[in-house]
């Protein structure tokens, strides 16, 4: 997501620089200036360490399910289609502010990418559509044109094109964001598609069929993800929309707290017909429904903030 | 006054440089990179970052027991190799394309979702008194449903 060199580090390096250049333009009196030379020399330590560290930062990437992921690991977990669960593109007129909008292309992009799983026709050309108003709202005018829509509705029924253009346009609204340094937004985009997939796969489990239910098994997977999510919001932590996100994940990660997962040291073999390694391991994991119900409804408490 | 404008430049060939190098990571990305997901289903997102020979980067994601998955990790033609390890959240190293004569990507499956880690590294391959090659590298992941 982030990059080295970005305009925040470029700042950074202005400022570094700024100290270096004026470090020379001191006239002052020898026990004076060698005062002076000493503090301008802890600045640069400490701007030298800054841009280390940013640098350091920049290098460290969180990595969260995309949209479409999500959306995969619910059709691969069972889980059926229900347009009720998705975000309605009459809301998207109400998405005004950057933040709304990040949230909502991301939410959108899952709902996509869900929709395309299951070849529900209508709902990929309303949602791409939509997703496409969110991003345009960002200034990412590029993401979706026109050609990308037109290309969707002659591969209507190729559902392995569609993915191809969903991750496409993804690609593209996340690279313009990273290439524009704007991290806080590329961030919420990704929050919002992930506690999409969260609140659609929380809200298809059948309370009947909870034991053994392959969907609560991904849903308990998402606990892995909760640090990754708040290390990544850490970064823009600055930024005070983030400041409300971290509010909120945070309360979503202390009920994923409360589920336990065990697990064997990973075992690895090599598929040969396939060329692929094969990670073996074994874990146990342990969510009541008690606690089910909570996630589920901090989830939604959540996602229904992001769509209102 | 002249500071002020020596400042100025600064900043926006900083500006520039910057938006240069994003757009040119952006680019050997999508051109290089992605290509080599095939027939795997790219996930959309996006990692790429400057590294300098020696540089090491590093990434943590989770991944599903239902899904199989390619990792592509590239450098630009002027960097030396790059070397990749996927690490365990025991730290063991589960992988290393240094075995593999220093792949470009991986194919791999698991049994139970895990997260790994994974170190990125550009190979050092100047000597004293050179000034050591940097360029882009990409992190790109594909998936489809495990059969």
């Amino acid at each position: 997501m982030s990059k080295k060199y970005s305009f925040g580090t470029g700042l950074i390096a202005v400022l570094l620089i700024c100290t270096v250049l004026f470090s020379g333009c001191g006239s002052g009196g020898g026990e004076k200036k060698s005062k002076s030379t000493e503090t301008e020399k802890a600045t640069v330590k400490d701007n030298t360490q800054a841009v280390q560290d940013v640098k350091q930062a920049e290098k460290i990437f969180q990595a969260l399910p995309s949209p479409l992921e999500s959306a995969m690991l619910i059709k691969s977990a069972g889980g059926k289609f229900d347009k009720k669960y998705l975000n309605p593109v009459e809301n998207q007129n109400k998405y005004t502010t950057n933040n709304s909008q990040a949230l909502n292309l991301g939410i959108y992009t899952c709902d996509l990418s869900f929709a395309s799983l299951y070849d529900q026709t209508q709902l990929i050309i309303n949602y791409m559509n939509a997703a496409k108003k969110m991003a345009n709202g960002l200034g990412i005018m590029d993401a979706i044109q026109q050609s990308t829509i037109d290309r969707l509705e002659e591969n209507i029924n190729n559902t392995q094109v569609i993915l191809d253009i969903v991750s496409e346009t993804f690609l593209n609204s996340n690279s313009y964001l990273s290439d524009n340094d704007q991290p806080a937004i590329a961030t919420t985009v990704l929050v919002g598609g992930w506690i999409e997939g969260l609140y659609i796969a929380t809200q298809l489990v059948d309370l009947n069929e909870f034991n053994g239910n392959k969907l609560v098994g991904r849903i308990i997977d998402q606990k892995l993800s909760i640090q990754i999510l708040l290390d990544l919001l850490e970064k823009n932590k600055e930024v005070p929309n983030i400041q409300g996100l971290v509010i909120q994940m945070s309360k979503l990660k202390a009920v994923f707290d409360k589920i336990n997962i065990s697990a064997k040291p990973i075992r690895t073999e090599i598929d040969k017909s396939t060329n692929t390694t094969i990670l073996r391991s074994e874990v146990t994991t342990d969510m009541s429904q008690a606690i089910f119900k909570e996630l589920r409804d901090v989830t939604s408490e959540i996602r229904n903030s992001f769509v209102q | 006054m002249k500071g002020i404008r020596i400042l100025s430049i600064i900043t926006l060939l900083l500006a520039i440089a910057s938006f240069n190098l994003n757009a040119q990571c952006k680019a050997f990305a999508k051109n290089e990179c992605l290509p080599k997901l095939s027939p795997y289903t790219h996930d959309g997102n996006y990692h790429s970052a400057v590294l300098v020979e020696g540089e090491e980067a590093e990434l943590y994601k989770t991944f599903y027991s239902d899904m199989e998955y390619r990792v592509a990790i590239m450098g630009e033609g002027k960097l030396p190799n790059v070397e990749f390890r996927v690490l365990d959240d025991n730290k063991n190293v589960i992988y290393s394309n240094k075995d593999n004569n220093y792949a470009k990507t991986w194919d791999f499956r698991l049994e139970a979702s895990k997260q790994l880690k994974l170190v990125v590294k550009v190979l050092n391959n100047s000597k004293p008194g050179d000034t050591p090659a940097s360029g882009c590298v990409a992190i790109m992941f594909g998936f489809k449903l495990k059969k």
